[in-house]
């Protein structure tokens, strides 16, 4: 049966529309040479479909028609920083100088991708107003981890691994207590005040003798600056801790402040948020750690020296300036593709850019909470950073919840913001624009936004019903995750 | 700013919606002890033109592997990628879209996902992947981890043949008080010594199939014996096109499978970003890290996808979770699935094929070359050479003249003297036999010159 609906095709598995004989490869022929894989040899059928060419380029096309994307309209998922994707970055990391180099190259035959991880650094270091920075962490996450990490190395160096307590705020994301946890570290929530910013009085009353550290998210994820940064930064020195920073909403800040100058010790920075390297479905991302004085010694390995412009690579766990190191996070030296991209980014903006890219960030979102306070309703008051928390006050009594908003936005052509996230606030609906989007943008989403609430008395089926405009509907996940099917398999044979 | 919309009217304009005059106003919060908009001592703005210009002249300065000779393999291999991928995953909807958490408009990464764990269960034996890690090597150390919740032991066993690399990433992030880590790099793989190592406190074995030296191992007994005590069995393969020729580690009786998936797709990017393969048995589903995606109805009954079993991950169990991991390397699976969809199962075949053959051909010109001996009884695309010089001095020379030969084995291992002769050399379909020539005659000057 035919199940196109105009422009969005029905597209089948692959393992359906294919077969083990096809293929969209011309190959030599092999010369059938005696071969030398001992025991290990193997023939047998592995299942895999095949297509050709033109039914390749059909097949993922009108799968890439499914998709949304920031390339196709907003994309306001807040603490994501969905920002416009340049281009040239694209271009820069497919110069083949860089994406058909290999990672362990002889040194002198690498100068050029050694000069580009130390040029990046020295920028990521400048913007931060850091000691130190690791180039390696593979995403955001993961630099999380290569933070903690080396505040649990340090603690160790001081004869201090007591020290076990991690305090998180509330409104962090769930990355933090989970990599504090994976460290083996016991992680304490602190309460956030009804500011949404951390209970200054609550993080003081967790500080005890086994006070590790505590791990930031600023600007917070209710979008706001925390406004007791320098206190909380001294009270965790004072009291033999450290203080993480999760840079994810950088982008709020970049170019305008250094976070050095907030007294952190470590942060990652995302460059596929504030720095624009696509996000691709979910990755690849890249996380490098900025570090202060007191952490420097115990980053990973690897790490790029520049001695008068001769470069050279410290990668071996046994040499000298890597005695205090915590280890490896990854094989190789991080996520060269992305560092070029960021690169190209950065040198595009320059500081002045970069300045404009947070003031302009800040300005969308403030100007987005102004023109929509009468009809969504802003989690805090005052003024936010570059993003917007809402609560569903403005839902009670509709009947429609944050969930059935989010999927009537989609019929509205828009890619819902983030939702139920930060926990802190009921039904939380988190609206990022980024500094990417023009007035008329914005403006239009404004609109669409109020229209949507002016609807929601009288209409609430519709909102349950949404989205309708979309090649499927509203999604079973109960179902997905009670009875997995998590690969395509033949189906038996029914008998006649 | 050729990237921001805004006019300076558009700034003014809002600005006094928002009921400001300066946007410093919205910067409140910070703390007056830290100074806004502080120097920086960075260059301003360039234009498109001039970024290209100074990012070309950085990278001319490497030797790209498409101009030369080319040899080096340990954990990144040289394959050529069809022209198709590269042109579908620049696709707007696949580069700038969001991890797929609405999947009404996300069907189209999460059916290729679908697609993709599909594909990587079958290459591997293996009954489900999840939706890829970062590379290779954290996948091995996540598959560690899973290891040990699954059987609450504490040591882990590793291959000495197992990439060195590898195992400082498992030795970093296996660390707490209670982990035991048994690893000690060296050529000998013994499978009696390492069954002598496994007893009841041992979670699991972790194996590289073919090994770090390029030797390639049935682990079949070995499995047996490691089943038999309890552990689990994780095999590692660090070049995937092997799996079109070679026993399958689900077949051998793997329990999980972490593989370096860069091969097939993505270009070398000097190390990154690659692209971690992660499988394992159905028993084991729930404890696997990372995105999984499933298939589901929709409310008319029409086929679908979404991200699944969520309940294991970091942002609904926060301290609780299975992995602290968020991301995955959709972009690079993309590239992942669409070559292999290209290849089919002839394809992939025939040129796991040609990779051997290229191997073998060029294993045949050390037959008659005096002070270079070939350590390897078996091979799949990459060998050790024991060469009659240091191999750092030896990659570095070649280099020089244009040939990039291998990997010194000393420059991972943190040994050096112990290994210093040793030579790792790759072959793939991208080897011709001018190469190998020149590789050889060149090798022989730089010896005995």
């Amino acid at each position: 049966m035919n199940k196109n609906k105009g422009l969005d095709h029905d597209e089948k598995l692959l393992f359906e529309v294919g077969d083990i004989n096809r293929t969209g490869v011309d190959l030599d022929d092999p010369e059938n040479l005696t071969h030398m894989l001992g025991d290990s040899f193997c023939d047998s059928e592995i299942g895999l479909a095949g297509l050709s060419e033109p039914e390749t380029v059909r097949h993922y096309v009108r799968l890439s028609r499914k998709n949304y994307s920031i390339d196709a309209g907003l994309y306001p998922l807040g603490s994501c920083t969905m920002k416009h994707n340049p281009r040239l970055n694209e271009k820069m990391a497919r110069l083949e100088g860089f994406s058909q180099i290999h990672p362990l190259q002889p040194i002198s035959s690498c100068q050029g991708a050694l000069e580009l991880i130390d040029l990046i650094s020295v920028w990521l270091k400048e913007l931060t107003g850091m000691a130190a920075v690791t180039m390696t962490p593979k995403a955001g996450a993961q630099g999380e981890l290569c933070g903690m990490m080396a505040i649990k190395q340090a603690l160790s160096d001081k004869g201090e691994s007591h020290r076990k307590i991690v305090l998180v705020p509330d409104s962090a994301h769930g990355t933090n207590p989970a990599t504090a946890a994976f460290l083996g570290f016991e992680v304490r929530t602190i309460k956030s005040n009804n500011m949404g910013l951390i209970d200054f009085d609550d993080f003081k009353e967790n500080i005890n003798e086994n006070f590790a550290g505590v791990m930031i998210t600023n600007p917070n994820t209710c979008g706001l600056f925390e406004s007791d940064i320098v206190r909380i930064s001294d009270l965790t020195h004072k009291s033999g801790g450290y203080l993480y920073c999760d840079g994810a909403n950088f982008n709020a800040v970049v170019g305008k402040l250094k976070p050095g100058d907030l007294g952190i010790d470590a942060m990652h920075i995302n460059l596929h948020k504030t720095f624009s390297t696509p996000h691709g479905g979910g990755g690849p991302g890249s996380g490098p750690v900025v570090f202060s004085k007191r952490l420097e010694k115990f980053c990973p390995t690897p790490l790029v020296r520049n001695y008068k412009g001769e470069y050279s690579l410290i990668e071996n766990l046994n040499d000298k300036e890597l005695v205090n190191s915590f280890g490896r996070l990854n094989v190789f030296h991080g996520q060269m593709g992305m560092f070029v991209r960021a690169m190209s980014y950065m040198l595009s903006h320059g500081a002045d850019g970069l300045r404009q890219v947070s003031e302009d960030a800040v300005l969308n979102a403030n100007y987005l909470r102004v023109s929509l306070s009468n009809h969504l309703t802003p989690a805090f008051e005052g003024y936010c950073m570059h993003e917007i928390l809402f609560s569903d006050d403005f839902l009670k009594e509709t009947g429609v919840e944050t969930l059935d908003f989010a999927k009537a936005m989609i019929d509205e052509g828009y890619h819902p913001m983030t939702i139920y996230f930060p926990l802190v606030v009921h039904g939380a609906l988190l609206v990022e624009p980024t500094e990417t989007e023009s007035k008329q943008s914005l403006d239009h989403f404004i609109l669409t936004l109020r229209d949507l609430v002016d609807r929601l008395k009288g209409d609430s089926d519709s909102f349950k019903a949404a989205p309708v405009f979309t090649p499927i509907r509203r999604l079973d996940e109960t179902q997905a995750a009670r009875k997995p099917i998590l690969r395509w398999k033949e189906e038996p044979l029914v008998a006649v | 700013m050729r990237y921001l919309p805004l006019t300076n009217e558009d700034r003014a304009e809002m600005r006094d919606v928002i009921g400001i005059s300066n946007i410093n106003q919205l910067f409140a919060n910070v703390p007056e002890t830290v100074s806004l908009d502080p120097n920086f001592n960075i260059p301003t703005h360039k234009t498109e033109m001039e970024v290209e210009r100074v990012l070309s002249k950085i990278a001319d300065k490497n030797i790209n592997s498409n101009k030369v000779p080319f040899f080096l393999g340990a954990g990144a291999y040289k394959h050529h990628i069809p022209a198709t991928v590269d042109h579908m995953i620049q696709r707007s909807e696949f580069l700038t879209s969001y991890t797929p958490y609405q999947p009404e408009i996300s069907q189209g990464t999460l059916q290729y996902l679908f697609e993709f764990q599909t594909q990587v269960s079958l290459i591997t034996g293996m009954d489900v992947s999840n939706a890829s890690m970062y590379d290779g090597s954290t996948s091995t150390a996540e598959a560690v981890s899973m290891a040990k919740r699954i059987t609450k032991r504490n040591k882990v066993i590793l291959s000495p043949t197992l990439h060195p690399q590898y195992a400082e990433v498992i030795n970093t992030l296996i660390s707490s008080d209670e982990d035991y880590v048994d690893y000690e790099f060296s050529e000998k793989f013994d499978i009696s010594s390492l069954i002598s190592k496994i007893d009841e406190g041992v979670s699991c074995v972790v194996i590289q199939n073919p090994d770090f030296f390029g030797s390639c191992h049935s682990l079949d007994q070995l499995a047996e014996y490691i089943h038999s005590k309890g552990a689990l069995l994780i095999v590692v393969i660090n070049e995937v096109i092997s799996l079109g020729m070679m026993k399958s580690p689900g077949s051998m009786g793997a329990d999980i499978v972490a593989c370096e998936g860069q091969s097939l797709g993505n270009p070398l990017n000097f190390g990154g970003p690659f692209i971690g393969l992660m499988s394992t048995k159905n028993k084991y589903v729930r404890q696997l890290p990372g995105r999984i995606v499933g298939e589901t109805n929709d409310v008319n009954g029409e086929k679908g996808f979404v991200l699944t079993l969520a309940t294991r991950e970091q942002h609904i169990r926060r301290e609780k979770a299975t992995s602290n991991i968020c991301t995955n390397s959709g972009l690079c699976s993309l590239a992942f699935t669409i070559h292999l969809c290209l290849l089919g199962e002839k394809g992939f075949k025939k040129l796991s094929k040609l990779n051997h053959e290229a191997a073998i051909k060029f294993y045949k010109k050390f037959d008659d070359m005096e002070g270079f001996e070939v350590k390897n009884k078996s091979f799949f695309n990459e060998f050790t050479v024991a060469l009659p010089i240091d191999a750092s001095t030896f990659v570095e020379k070649m280099a020089k003249r244009g040939v990039l030969a291998g990997v010194p084995v000393s420059r991972l291992s943190n040994q050096g003297d112990n290994f210093s002769n040793l030579l790792l050399v790759a072959s793939s379909e991208i080897n011709s036999d001018s190469d190998r020539e020149d590789f050889i005659k060149l090798a022989k000057e730089i010896c005995y010159e």
